[in-house]
Formats: structure tokens, C-alpha cells, sequence
């Protein structure tokens, strides 16, 4: 087990920064997410940790070595590192107990010590018995396994998974989930795990780091991360956050604080030491929308209206703002229909904090 | 509605079975026709044909022999080309495109320039040796004249063969299969040995299996370097009966060609049989692996790299080219010796030799605007038809070229000793048999850029057209043609190249008036006249050259792979 740390890891492509100034400290045994919009840089990140690709700048430990640095690299197969690959790159010419083993064949381990590990990992991601197939034949879910118990095999202090339930349909991935969850929790190994799914990275993860075009948006734990954004971007990119323009009229007190969004007043949570400001924003969910027929709020249209089973979803755009979308959920029985006027209440919302404000 | 339905059906019946005549003539003819002659000479079943063959010890010296370099040769090619094709994919040498070009070159020379040049180089009247002093005195065997100068020269020429399949493979290799082997702990020459070279089984399978069948089939370098030393293969020991006895001895001919056609068949069996053992489907689809870094030692490897161009490509060539400035065997080069005699005595004096740049010319353009005119229409059905035996179209186009050379020119032979029958028009010692024989034998090579073409062309522009009421020759013309024509018209040069200085199908097919380049090329040579030999060598490779640079303007339109020397 072994903590991982990137410091100011910068990685460039000819012209084009894929990772920008990127800085994250793993802990030992923990589990961290790294979420974000394709092409954000994430397998790029992963390939710098692994070694497959050298830093532009910057630096990279595992343990208390460091591993990559503008001057020299050590050599991937050198950092005793795992790797579960999205297509899961199992070797085709060799059999599924040939694939597992192939590193402690490497490392030139006894043979029957290495038979008998071979098995145990079989054991360890429920294949026995299939060590003789071919990867060929075996199922997406199988394979994934597979490749998951080549990795775990030689014991590796740092796990990094890229993707590696994309391929698969909707059940078997919340089974797979389930197995990475504990295969976590028994052994404590250290992992990064890539993925776009949010819901996902919720599950698993202890932190999760958000990139976005090729920069650390923020990191933190899942619940900071859906109640305290720390920017626009995270704010909308994790479940579909909406944003409203906002005033501040009065500094925090007990973290929150006054504002004024869309006419109206209200008290939402903030970072300590907000003081009054304009032309700021606050990040609401549709869950802290409701609809108050005679209450405070504000009047608008409702544009569209989707039922999901059990309740609709609802595209709805203020008179005083017709450009903003807000959306929110209202269970069976739905009785807005699209083109009515409604009145919506805001209940709470966070404040976003100021650009360059330190987190 | 329902006339232009029959109409265009009525044109792709008519399409089908023009190409169906074309293929009939050009592939299975002369197959059958050689088949008959080894099971029922004369109209009747016997084994008389077979049994005087096998009785021969000639044949089985031959047999033996062409088994000797077949397998040393493709053994030799398969370790170049496979170590330069790593080489060049998979680590950070600098100056890949023009490794590529020069090391492809020599497959875009003919084996027996090749050969020539080699002799020229090592000989005791090397003018290049001599140039430092350094040449065997006179009289002293051309070590070349050996089994290992035939196997070396034989890798050579197929190695480049060898690097161009097995570069494909390692390009198509996800970068994932390499990093999750180095993730184990496996450091880059064990991921080489392990996962790399494994996984690279099938392309170089099929490498040596299509090296096993030209050096099996190669006429050109066994003949300037076995036949010196009586040391003789099947396909020149067929040359040798023919020159010797003629039409008597075809019969007997036919039989040793047929046992070429079986061991190049018994090759490609075996890459089969070999390839279907184990799994080695890559299905997934990357980024190529990260090249290795050869660090402080690439400018080290990067010499090699030259050094090996060096010698088998321009040292060679230079060799040749001091050949055919050099007034006069033996003579010693130097800026009052060089001379310019040779070309023109090729040239414009020797009847012979202008004849045959002359028919080789028209030869080769005949053969390659045929090629290309009937490669559009072929491709066409085998690239978007929907018939299941378009397939076997595509194999009965492939056999003749997958065969030995000299198996085909045998069937010829076979197939136009009597006049044709009704017509009464002979093609027997005329050129018009080396035509036929060009034809068949190189329709293949214009083929394959156009089916290629075809799998690049999105089908919906020809639907448009349909659907805007072009009938089938309509579109064939206004669109179909000038959209695969960079490609098949690629192809069309492949071949002027190829033929230009054939010989093996040549070397058997002349007549007097029809000799072609490298037959008056052979000749030169077996009658010590090597300064000639050089200077037509000397212009056929320059005139390739040319040609090369001509058709790399085409490039921008092709789909990748058509030219084999572009990277
Ligand atoms: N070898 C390379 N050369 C040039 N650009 C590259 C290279 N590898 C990645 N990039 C670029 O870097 C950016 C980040 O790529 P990366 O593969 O890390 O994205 P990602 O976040 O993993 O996306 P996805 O979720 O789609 O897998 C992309 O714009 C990509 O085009
Ligand atoms: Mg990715």
C-alpha cells in the first residue's frame, strides 16, 4: 500500500496541455474517483501515474519514492503498479490462468507458488475453474474479471483503473461495482479509479477529483463535492446543478447568508467569510425546487414536461429571466402541463464562491 | 419502371459475364490446361508423365535444392524483416520514412539485378573492389556462385517483403496488450518476446509464407548464381531442359512446374495450419504503444540501420552502375577508363537489346492499361457484390500470381503450342504469347489497390447516382471509374514496374524478335558480357526510380498500403 502524489504535474502534447499544473495527494489506502467530460485528461493522468507517458513538468511519488520528474522516470514495469484497462487488454495467444500469471512468471516466482496464486485470484473474483479458457470465450463481465485479477495478482501497492465498467451493460456493472467496493475494503490497496459515470464515482469513491480540460476543478469527498461546489463547472457537471445569477446582500453569519436570485430573497449556504457582492451565483438542485401556487417565489412557463415513471420532469423558465432552463422533479400526480404559468419557490441553494477565492 | 429494371439488370448480367470470359481465359485455362497434361497427356488418363519425373534424378537434385533455398531464404528474410520491422515500429529511430523507402526498395528490383549487381560487387573483376585494390585476381570464383549466395540474395529481395506484412501487424497492436505486460513487471525485451512477437504470429506467418513462394519460384538469382555453379532448382532446371530440348520436352516440363505449384501450395498449407493453432484475435482497436527509447544508444542503432541500407541497397547499385562505365571485362575503373559505350551499344547499336527495350516497353504499358481497365469492373463485383462465388473470383484471379512464375509460363506454353483452335492464329514464339502471359499473371496487382479503393468509397455516392437514373455502365464511368482510378492506375504502374524487367515468364515464352530486358539481360551476362547487362540493369532500375517518384504524386488519392515503399 503506498500513498501517491502529484505535484504541480503538468503534460503537454506538442502544443496542447492534456494535464495542466495538476496537484493531488492520494493517501495510503485510499479510494479516489477522478470524474469529468471526455477528453478532460483522466487516461492521460492515469498514464503519467503509470509511466506510460513522462511529465512535461512537475513531479510524481508513490510511497516515498519519486517516480516521475522532468529529469528521469522510472520505467513502468518498475512502480509496481496495477492496471484494469477499459478494453481490458487481456492477451489473446495466452490462456486466462497464462494472463494472470504472466506477471509472477516474470518476476521468475516458483511455479507451484505461483500456480497456487494464480488460483486464489481466480478464487478472489469467482472464476474458478476457467483457467484454461481463452479470453475469446469468455463473457464482457468475465474478462473484466480477469483482468482485474491480473492486476491484483502480484499484490501491487497502487491500483489504477481506467474506465473499466463502460463496456458493460447497466446490471452487471452495479455487480462489478459491488466486487470493487469489497475487494477495497479486504485488502486497503490504494486506487485511482476513472470514470464518467457519476453515480459511480459516488459509490466507491473516499474523495473524487473533477477535472476539466486538462485542470483539477476541485477534490473533495463525494458529499462536499454535490453540496459544496467549488466552481461553476463541478456545479453543473455533477447532477445537472443548476445555476442562478445571484446578489449577496448581507455577509455570512453560521455559513449562509442573504442573496437576491431572480426578484426574490433568500438565505442559502456559503463559504465562511462571504461578504456582500453582485454578479455572483448560486448552485441549486433540483430537489430544493418546489412549486408554491401562493407563496413567495417567482411566476414563469413551464416549457416542457417528461414524464420519467412515477414523476415528471419539469423544464421550467422565469418571466424575468426567459433564458435560464430550471428543471425539477414532480412526483405522480402531475398536474403542470406544458405552456401553463407556475410560481417556484427556491428552498435553499449554495453560493458559489468567488473565482481565485482560496478553498 | 419495370424496362430500366431489366435494363440494369441486362447490364450487370452483361458486366458479369465479361469479367467471368476474362477470368476463365486468364486464370483457369491455363491451370486446367496444365493439370491435363500431367494427369492425361495426349487425351487419356496416365501416369506416364508422373512416373518419368519421378524417376529422374535430376528432379529430385532440383527438388532438394529448391527445398535448400526456399527455406534458407525465407528463414533469412523473415529474421531481417521481422527485426527491422520492430525495429522501425516500435522504438524512437529518427528517419522512418526514408528507412522505409530504401529498405523496400529492393522489392521494386528485379531479382536479377539484383543478382547482377551483388556479382559486380564481389567478383574478381569487381570495379568496385578494384577501386581499392582489394578485387580477387582474375580466374578466382565469385564466392556469390554458392547455396548461401542463392539464400543470401533470396533474403534480400524478400526481406523487405517480410518487413512490409509484418509492420502492418505491429501497427495494429493496441498499446493497452504492451502496458498491461509492463505494468507486470515485464521490462520491454520480455514484452517483446512474451507478448509482442506472440500476438505478431499470424502476419509473420503469412510473411514467410509469401517469402517461401518467390524464393520457391525465383528464376532470377538462382539463374546468375546457381546455374555458374550447376547448381540447379526446379525453375532453372525446367529453363534448361526447355533452352535444351523444346516443345518435346514439355510434357516432362509440365511435371516439374507442377511440383513447384505443390511445394509453394504445401507453404502455404503449412501457414495455415500453423496460424489456426492458437488464438491470436486482437479485437480491440488503440493508439499504437509508446515507441522504446533507445536513449544515449539510438544514434548507435541508427547507424546500423544505414549500414544495412548501405550494403544491401546502394552498394550494390553502386556496384552495377561502375559495371557499365567499365569499357571491358577486367579493366580497371577510373575518370579515363569510364566510359558511356555500354548504353549506347544497348541501346542503339545491338538489335537485340533495342528490340527488347522496345518490346518490354509496350509490354509492360499494354499489360498495365489492361490491368487497370479490367481491375474497375472486377473490383466493382468483388468489393460490392453481393454473389457468394465473387469470392472464388477473387482466389482465381490471385492463383496465378500467387503460383511461381514459371508454372504459369509453362501453362502457356501448353495452352498455345498449336494454333487456336477455329481461328488457326498462332501465339506460339510470337510476343503475343508473353502478353497473354503478363496478363494473367499481373492482373492481380492492379486488383488488389482497387478493391482496397473500393472498401474506401462510401457506397452511397454510386446509390445517388442510381437513384438519379444511371444505369450501371453510366455509373461505372461517371463515377465509379474516377473514384477508384487513383487507385487501380497505382496498381496499372506496380505493374509497369514489375514487368519492365521481368524475366522468369520471359526467360521461358521468347522467341527471336520477342525478347524482352531481361532476357537480353540473361544472355548478356551467360555470355560474359556483364558491362552490358549492367548498363540495361542500370537503366530499367533508373527508369523505375522515375517511375516511383511519378506515382508518389498519386499518393494523396490512395488508400493506405498501395504503394509499398511509402510509409
Ligand atoms: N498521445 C497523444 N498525443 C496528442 N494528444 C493526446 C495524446 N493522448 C491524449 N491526447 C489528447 O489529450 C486530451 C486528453 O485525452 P485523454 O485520453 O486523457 O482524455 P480522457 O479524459 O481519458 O477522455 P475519455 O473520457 O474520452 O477517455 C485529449 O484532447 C486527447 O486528444
Ligand atoms: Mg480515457
Amino acid at each position: 500500500m503506498a500513498r501517491l502524489s502529484l505535484d504541480h504535474v503538468t503534460k503537454s502534447f506538442a502544443n496542447f496541455d492534456a494535464v495542466k499544473d495538476v496537484s493531488i495527494d492520494v493517501g495510503d489506502g485510499e479510494f479516489l474517483a477522478v470524474l469529468g467530460p471526455s477528453g478532460c485528461g483522466k487516461t492521460t493522468l492515469l498514464r503519467l501515474v503509470a509511466g506510460f507517458e513522462k511529465v512535461t513538468s512537475g513531479e510524481i511519488r508513490i510511497g516515498s519514492e519519486t517516480v516521475s520528474a522532468k529529469g528521469g522516470s522510472v520505467a513502468p514495469e518498475r512502480r509496481r503498479v496495477g492496471i484494469v484497462f477499459q478494453n481490458y487488454a487481456l492477451w489473446p495467444h495466452m490462456t486466462v490462468a497464462e494472463n494472470i500469471g504472466y506477471s509472477l512468471k516474470v518476476a521468475k516466482l516458483d511455479r507451484a507458488v505461483a500456480r497456487q496464486k494464480v488460483e486464489d485470484a481466480l478464487a478472489l473474483v469467482n472464476l474458478q475453474g476457467l483457467g484454461d479458457r481463452r479470453p475469446s470465450n469468455l463473457s464482457g463481465g468475465q474478462r473484466q474479471r480477469v483482468a482485474l485479477a491480473r492486476c491484483l495478482v502480484a499484490a501491487p501497492s497502487l491500483v489504477l483503473f481506467d474506465e473499466p465498467l463502460a463496456n458493460l451493460d447497466v446490471h452487471l456493472r452495479a455487480s462489478m461495482e459491488d466486487e470493487f467496493a469489497a475487494f477495497h475494503k479486504r485488502t486497503g490497496t490504494t486506487i485511482v479509479y476513472i470514470t464518467h459515470d457519476q453515480a459511480e464515482a459516488m459509490a466507491l469513491a473516499d474523495r473524487i477529483a473533477v477535472m476539466d480540460g486538462g485542470r483539477l476543478a476541485q477534490l473533495a469527498t463525494p458529499r462536499e463535492l454535490y453540496h459544496e461546489p467549488a466552481n461553476e463547472m463541478v456545479a453543473s457537471f455533477i447532477s445537472q446543478g443548476i445555476l442562478l445569477p445571484a446578489d449577496v446582500l448581507g455577509a455570512e453569519e453560521a455559513g449562509h447568508c442573504k442573496v437576491r436570485v431572480l426578484g426574490t430573497e433568500l438565505v442559502v449556504r456559503c463559504r465562511s467569510g462571504e461578504r456582500p457582492r453582485t454578479g455572483a451565483r448560486i448552485c441549486c438542485r433540483s430537489a430544493d425546487l418546489d412549486v408554491s401556487p401562493d407563496g413567495a417565489g417567482f411566476d414563469g412557463l413551464v416549457k416542457r414536461v417528461i414524464y420519467q415513471g412515477g414523476a415528471a420532469r419539469i423544464e421550467f423558465a422565469p418571466f424575468n429571466a426567459p433564458d435560464l432552463t430550471l428543471h425539477f422533479e414532480q412526483p405522480d400526480p402531475v398536474v403542470l402541463e406544458s405552456g401553463a404559468q407556475a410560481r417556484l419557490r427556491i428552498r435553499s441553494g449554495w453560493l458559489i464562491p468567488a473565482a481565485g477565492a482560496a478553498s | 419502371m419495370s424496362t430500366s429494371i431489366r435494363e440494369s439488370r441486362g447490364q450487370e448480367m452483361a458486366l458479369t459475364a465479361a469479367v467471368a470470359v476474362v477470368i476463365v481465359l486468364l486464370s483457369l485455362l491455363p491451370m486446367l490446361r496444365l493439370i491435363k497434361e500431367i494427369v492425361a497427356p495426349g487425351g487419356t488418363l496416365s501416369t506416364v508423365a508422373i512416373k518419368a519425373g519421378l524417376a529422374s534424378p535430376a528432379t529430385w537434385i532440383a527438388t532438394w535444392h529448391t527445398l535448400v533455398v526456399g527455406i534458407g531464404g525465407t528463414v533469412l528474410a523473415v529474421l531481417s524483416g521481422t527485426l527491422v520491422a520492430v525495429l522501425i515500429t516500435l522504438t524512437d529511430i529518427r528517419g522512418r520514412s526514408a528507412l522505409v523507402l530504401c529498405y523496400v526498395m529492393p522489392l521494386m528490383i528485379a531479382p536479377q539485378v539484383t543478382a547482377l549487381a551483388w556479382l559486380q560487387l564481389f567478383g574478381p573483376a569487381s570495379p568496385f573492389l578494384n577501386l581499392f585494390g582489394a578485387a580477387p585476381p582474375l580466374g578466382t570464383k565469385n564466392p556469390l556462385y554458392s547455396t548461401s549466395g542463392v539464400i543470401l540474395l533470396l533474403g534480400v529481395q524478400y526481406g523487405p517483403l517480410v518487413f512490409l506484412l509484418v509492420r502492418a501487424g505491429l501497427r495494429k497492436l493496441p498499446r493497452e496488450l504492451v502496458e498491461a505486460a509492463r505494468a507486470g513487471g515485464a521490462g520491454w525485451f520480455t514484452v517483446l518476446v512474451t507478448i509482442v512477437l506472440p500476438l505478431m504470429t499470424p502476419s509473420i506467418m503469412a510473411a514467410a509464407a509469401l517469402a517461401f513462394v518467390s524464393c520457391v519460384g525465383n528464376f532470377g538469382i538462382p539463374a546468375f548464381l546457381g546455374i555458374p555453379a550447376n547448381y540447379l532448382v526446379l525453375p532453372t532446371l525446367i529453363y534448361q531442359r526447355l533452352a535444351g530440348g523444346g516443345p518435346a520436352v514439355l510434357g516432362e516440363t509440365a511435371f516439374l512446374s507442377v511440383l513447384i505449384g505443390i511445394i509453394a501450395m504445401a507453404g502455404i498449407f503449412a501457414q495455415e495450419v500453423m496460424s489456426r493453432r492458437r488464438d491470436y484475435r486482437i479485437s480491440s482497436t488503440s493508439l499504437p504503444a509508446e515507441p522504446y527509447e533507445f536513449g544515449r544508444w539510438r544514434p548507435a542503432v541508427q547507424a546500423g540501420m544505414w549500414l544495412l541500407i548501405v550494403l544491401v541497397l546502394f552498394l550494390p547499385l553502386f556496384g552495377l552502375v561502375l559495371t557499365s562505365l567499365v569499357p571491358g571485362y577486367g579493366i580497371a575503373l577510373n575518370a579515363r577508363t569510364a566510359t558511356l559505350d555500354n548504353y549506347r551499344f544497348v541501346l542503339f547499336e545491338h538489335d537485340a537489346a533495342s528490340r527488347a527495350f522496345f518490346n518490354s516497353f509496350w509490354l509492360s504499358i499494354a499489360a498495365a492499361f489492361f490491368a487497370v481497365l479490367v481491375a474497375v469492373p472486377i473490383g466493382y463485383l468483388i468489393a460490392w457484390g453481393k454473389q457468394r462465388w465473387v469470392r472464388l473470383l477473387n482466389l482465381s484471379v490471385e492463383l496465378p500470381y500467387a503460383l511461381p512464375g514459371v508454372v504459369l509460363a509453362i501453362a502457356s506454353l501448353l495452352l498455345f503450342l498449336r494454333p487456336i483452335p477455329l481461328t488457326g492464329i498462332q501465339l506460339y514464339n510470337t510476343v503475343w504469347i508473353i502478353l497473354y502471359a503478363y496478363l494473367a499473371r499481373f492482373l492481380v496487382l492492379a486488383l488488389r489497390p482497387t478493391i482496397s479503393g473500393y472498401h474506401q468509397i462510401d457506397r452511397a455516392l454510386e446509390e445517388a447516382a442510381q437513384v438519379a437514373g444511371a444505369g450501371l455502365f453510366m455509373r461505372m464511368r461517371t463515377i465509379i471509374f474516377p473514384l477508384v482510378a487513383p487507385a487501380a492506375i497505382a496498381g496499372g504502374l506496380l505493374i509497369f514496374m514489375t514487368a519492365l524487367s521481368e524475366l522468369t515468364v520471359s526467360a521461358l515464352l521468347w522467341s527471336s524478335g520477342s525478347e524482352t530486358i531481361g532476357v537480353v539481360m540473361f544472355s548478356f551476362e551467360q555470355g560474359g558480357d556483364s558491362n552490358y547487362a549492367a548498363a540495361m540493369s542500370v537503366i530499367t532500375v533508373a527508369v523505375t526510380f522515375v517511375l516511383m517518384l511519378v506515382t508518389n504524386l498519386l499518393a494523396p488519392y490512395l488508400p493506405s498500403g498501395v504503394l509499398p515503399w511509402r510509409d
